[in-house]
């Protein structure tokens, strides 16, 4: 059934005559807006348009159909800036922050918050630390990999060697920037499975069984997005500092910090992952995620101008002055710069640090409480440091996150194989219930959970995750702790008439309908030959 | 007191400070406890710079601070170096504010918001005559930069995969893209960045600046990926001859059998000459145009932040290039160079369709362009400067004699020459010959002090020697903003010509001195550190 002739075949022709006649239109809003809707096609532009009002109306109403940003769960990208940002945010929206010279101040809020996150990294003193902004950490990542392609490049061609089979080398719970690093620069991926004994996160000793000579570099996850657990980027290094004295191979390191660059400097100020580890060259992170920005604002900063090969930086004459870029993009808007900045002097390192312990506050509460019912947690931030000790000893402060094991406030948990359900009548186990059913049911009361497969490795195991940011209050995660209890209880009663859910359910999914609204301008399972196109991409691809 | 050349002004601040004493502690008037009505504490102690405060600041002193300091940016109405848009109306901004915090790629989450993005798309594919607009793919990028490297990529990875097909080497010799001289920094950056030889063919006064289709042939050969063609170049807005160039494309591939496909350079054209030029032939009914990009920021109307990159069918984008994203029981699809991006400025180019039509786009353009001429044409008439840019002059001057027709302010739809509402002006030959030691830069700095942002630089490469003025007319730029530009450039030039003025013996100073500022230096290149300047003029756009 195609849904766009059904509506058409279902209009109301003869009124065509009254929309057009123009003397006739009502001047209440919402009658004139139907009007106007009316002479609005969707695929073409619209010959003549319509007052603005009605097209804000009319865009507005339409994106009450979108998901609720503060109720999803699925993102690690932040929902939420105070008035004063937002107002902020208006009076330079016009701002382009490529426009050096034009706009002086806001290169030097800029350069400013360069510094700031140079000094958070522990960038050495005697170095010459330079970074940019980007839209996003996508953006940045494909930046510090260019660096290192060239920078191995160079090295090759002055040792006269090949230097046309570059790889690179990162785990398989790694995001889909990188995989789409190496694949639009050429450059060969080689993922390190993971196991579930690894917390599904790289293991370094594994990883340095895949370093050759032609390794550009290795990069290291701060977070994984799947579980939240931090990559050991110590141990990384202390690996490749044997490899380079056994064979004198230099292969840098680059931390992808997308979540962890903000976060881990606050919860965790003594743990050893940034620039104080000599063979970490560059660093990203979103500041759009624990920065505490809204979408659209990344960073990347190298340890050295020296890591940042000549070729990729142009110079631009303009106005008189001599800039330099070296970024991706172009033109991009300058107030979530500005935004980083207010939240850096807005929060400071104290702010930043209290919202910090409190994500991982309300993540453990969640864990505990998952983790006591029909769900094992995977993620670790809620079991203490010390394995061995199930109680917190006298005198430490039960808050503190160095007393837990560490990584970002991220919960993955999954239902346990069988799921058991005790009631005062019977005591059964539902082995058909189906773990995705439980985020579409979730997804009817308004939260946005996702169900995923576990990387590479271990890619049978279904996931669910939720990102515990600064928005998800404690009286939001109780409420969501007695959603998903109450959603899996239904679905266990409720399959023991097996018929009806997962027909249900499955008629819900995209697939399932025709629907031609989604299906147009955009690349879709016919045109690419869908997942069974040996491609070969073997990365989990997910939001984050 | 000697004038010392290397002031360091931070230092010298830091000077300058009251001697700290410790009244504070005994007092207990700590000024980090006094609520300020302005400022709080940050009226008077140093704000920090290089490292992130130990203790916050409340937000509404945090807002005030960085709204005082970005007074000092010029004025984003008057930045007329820029082609990105700087107005909407209020409810745009409204719209805007409402979906601050969604986010583009989660498309599972926000199906409604990627419907807007495929209405987009769609859209677009349409304007540009896609053949079946149905079979066009394409993304919203975050401005033109990804859309042509992504546009680039793609014609690439064809001629990789033709090279491997064929079994010759994709590395001996490697790709290469030709391209005018008058390129924007972007098409470059993709050389550079992926790997491919840039060929960049001359400009000249006889091309009008830009590419010069002939002499592009000479450096088309079969490892060239494509051609880069740009509808409206950043220098004086000339429009490349994108139907010369494929017919000359389409007569080498029949003698050589070799297909060089072209990607069309959008960024500002795109969305002036279908309104501006319907009938000009440029877009995908030219089938050697496999792909076009565009800025939804530039003449699309919307604030920075979005771009377009269409191609005309699904077989142009190699499936190579597109991931496929897992989710929530659906699979999506993605290739872009950017994930996570903000949601906002797709709708507001969405609303600006609604809002606009063809029509407000139509009135839009034209409304650029006449104001366009009227600048160049008064430009014109001081005597004191010749105009670059053509769209004032009128298409075959043949047939009228060209001064009647402007004499008598020729408006007829079509009439001009077609290209973007753009005047590029440099000192007229007599003017440089009477006054040989004025330097144009100092109507650009001069202008400056007025609030005008006018960008005085050298054209490509091959014409380095000649400076330009450069005006972007813009929607916001009225007619009454016009005549007070004229009068300015009118004023300011007058005076420097006059010997007494002062601003005569600003001129004999000599070129103007940069300041030796620390301000921003940390975190920042320094002079040198970029690669050897390739030639091209790299400008903001």
């Amino acid at each position: 059934v195609n849904a766009d002739d059904v509506i058409e075949q279902s209009k109301d022709h003869p009124h065509r005559k009254h929309y057009t006649d123009s003397s006739r239109k009502t001047y209440h809003q919402s009658w004139s807006r139907d009007e106007d809707a009316a002479e609005v096609p969707k695929y073409t532009l619209p010959t003549n348009g319509i007052p603005s009002r009605s097209a804000y109306q009319l865009i507005h109403d339409e994106m009450t159909l979108d998901g609720n940003p503060t109720l999803n769960l699925a993102s690690f990208v932040h929902t939420w800036m105070p008035p004063e940002a937002e107002k902020l945010i208006m009076e330079n929206i016009n701002k382009n922050a490529v426009d050096l010279d034009e706009y002086p101040a806001t290169q030097v809020i800029h350069s400013r918050c360069i510094s700031m996150i140079a000094d958070l990294w522990k960038a050495p003193k005697d170095s010459k630390v330079i970074g940019t902004a980007t839209a996003g950490s996508s953006e940045a990542i494909m930046l510090g990999g260019l660096a290192m392609k060239k920078r191995w490049q160079e090295l090759r061609k002055d040792a006269g060697k090949d230097c046309s089979h570059p790889n690179i080398v990162f785990g398989a719970n790694a995001q889909v920037a990188l995989e789409k690093f190496a694949r639009y620069w050429d450059v060969e991926t080689r993922l390190v499975p993971v196991k579930a004994e690894s917390d599904f996160i790289m293991d370094p000793k594994e990883a340095i069984k895949y370093v050759d000579e032609n390794t550009i570099g290795v990069m290291i996850i701060l977070g994984s997005t799947y579980t939240g657990h931090f990559e050991n980027v110590q141990e990384m290094s202390d690996l490749l500092d044997n490899l380079q004295a056994k064979t004198g191979l230099d292969v840098p390191i680059h931390v992808d910090g997308a979540s962890g660059g903000f976060f881990a400097p606050f919860a965790y100020p003594d743990y050893k992952w940034s620039f104080d580890i000599p063979r970490v060259h560059s660093i990203n992170t979103s500041g759009h995620k624990f920065g505490l920005v809204y979408a659209g604002l990344g960073w990347i900063l190298w340890r050295d101008e020296s890591f940042l090969h000549k070729d990729l930086i142009f110079e631009l004459h303009y106005l008189g002055s001599t800039e330099y870029s070296f970024t991706l993009n172009f033109s991009k808007p300058a107030a979530p710069i500005l935004c980083q900045m207010f939240n850096f002097l807005n929060l400071g390192f104290e702010g930043y640090k209290r919202i910090a312990i409190k994500d991982l506050r309300n993540a453990r509460l969640l864990s505990r409480a998952l983790d006591s019912t029909y769900f094992t947690v995977l993620s670790n931030i809620h079991k203490p440091a010390n394995r061995s000790a199930s109680k917190p000893t006298k005198g430490i402060d039960e808050d503190d996150p160095n007393f837990y094991q560490i990584g970002l406030p991220v919960v993955t948990f999954r239902q346990v194989f069988t799921l058991i359900l005790l009631s005062d009548e019977f005591k059964a186990t539902y082995p058909h219930v189906k773990q995705e059913w439980i985020p579409m049911m979730l997804k009817a009361k308004g939260w946005i959970i996702p169900n995923y497969n576990a990387p590479l490795g271990e890619e049978n195991v279904e996931l669910l995750r939720v990102v515990v940011r600064e928005t998800l209050s404690e009286d939001l995660v109780e409420r969501l702790i007695v959603d998903i209890l109450e959603t899996t209880e239904s679905l266990a009663g409720r399959s023991s008439k097996p018929a009806e859910i997962p027909l249900g359910v499955v008629s819900a999914t995209p697939k399932g309908l025709h629907q031609p609204d989604k299906e147009h301008g955009r690349p879709n399972a016919e045109n690419f030959n869908s997942s069974q196109d040996g491609i070969g991409q073997v990365a989990f691809s997910r939001q984050c | 007191m000697a004038l010392s050349k290397h002031v360091n002004p931070d230092r010298l601040i830091q000077e300058s400070r009251d001697k700290k004493n410790h009244h504070h502690s005994l007092t207990k008037s700590d000024p980090n406890k006094v609520t300020h009505p302005y400022g709080a504490r940050y009226g008077t102690a140093s704000i920090p710079k290089f490292h992130i405060p130990s203790k916050g600041t409340d937000a509404q002193s945090a807002y005030q601070l960085i709204h005082d300091e970005l007074s000092l940016d010029g004025s984003p109405s008057l930045n007329l170096a820029s082609f990105v848009h700087t107005w909407m109306p209020d409810p745009a901004n409204k719209l805007m504010m409402e979906n601050m915090s969604k986010n583009l790629i989660d498309q599972d989450e926000y199906p409604m918001t990627q419907l807007i993005h495929t209405r987009c798309i769609n859209i677009l594919a349409d304007l540009w005559h896609a053949p079946h607009s149905h079979e066009a793919v394409g993304t919203a990028t975050t401005g033109s930069s990804e859309a042509i490297q992504l546009g680039g990529l793609a014609m690439k990875r064809i001629w990789q995969e033709k090279r491997k097909a064929a079994g010759k080497s994709i590395h001996e010799p490697g790709p290469n893209i030709v391209m005018g001289a008058n390129a924007q920094v972007a098409l470059e950056k993709f050389a550079r960045y992926f790997e491919v030889e840039c060929r960049l063919v001359p400009v000249s006064v006889e091309s009008k600046y830009r590419l010069d289709p002939k002499k592009a042939m000479e450096y088309v050969d079969e490892n060239t990926i494509g051609v880069y063609v740009i509808l409206g170049s950043t220098y004086t807005g000339h429009y490349e001859p994108v139907k010369e160039m494929s017919d000359l494309l389409d007569e080498y591939e029949k003698q050589s059998g070799i297909n060089v496909p072209i990607h069309v350079d959008g960024a500002s054209g795109a969305f002036v000459a279908p309104f501006a030029s319907p009938k000009l032939l440029w877009d995908f009914k030219l089938p050697r145009v496999i792909s076009i990009n565009t800025s939804g920021h530039k003449f699309g109307l919307a604030y920075v932040g979005v771009g377009f990159v269409i191609w005309r069918s699904k077989q142009y984008l190699p499936k190579d290039l597109i991931f496929e994203l897992h989710y929530l029981g659906s699979v999506e699809y993605s290739f872009s160079l950017n994930f996570s991006r903000p949601a906002a400025p797709i709708i507001a180019q969405y609303f600006n369709f609604l809002h606009l039509g063809f029509e407000g786009y139509r009135a839009v353009a034209l409304d650029d362009l006449k104001n366009a001429r009227v600048l160049s044409r008064a430009l014109e008439r001081t005597g004191w400067y010749t105009v670059l840019s053509d769209i004032h002059r009128v298409k075959d001057a043949g047939l009228l004699a060209k001064g009647a027709k402007q004499a008598i302010g020729f408006d007829e739809e079509n009439a001009e020459e077609d290209g973007l509402p753009v005047v590029s002006f440099r000192f007229s030959d007599d003017f440089q010959a009477k006054y040989a030691d004025i330097q144009q830069k100092w109507i650009q700095t001069l202008l400056r002090s007025k609030g005008w942002i006018v960008p005085n630089y050298e054209l490509a490469p091959d014409l380095e020697h000649v400076q330009i003025l450069r005006v972007v007319v813009r929607e916001n730029m009225s007619e009454a903003l016009v005549d007070r530009l004229v009068a300015d450039i009118v004023e300011i030039t007058e005076d420097l010509t006059k010997r007494a003025s002062s601003t005569h013996a600003l001129d004999l100073l000599g070129s103007h001195s940069q300041s030796t500022s620390a301000k921003s230096h940390e975190g920042k290149m320094e002079e040198g550190s970029a690669s050897e300047y390739s030639g091209t003029y790299a400008k903001t756009c």
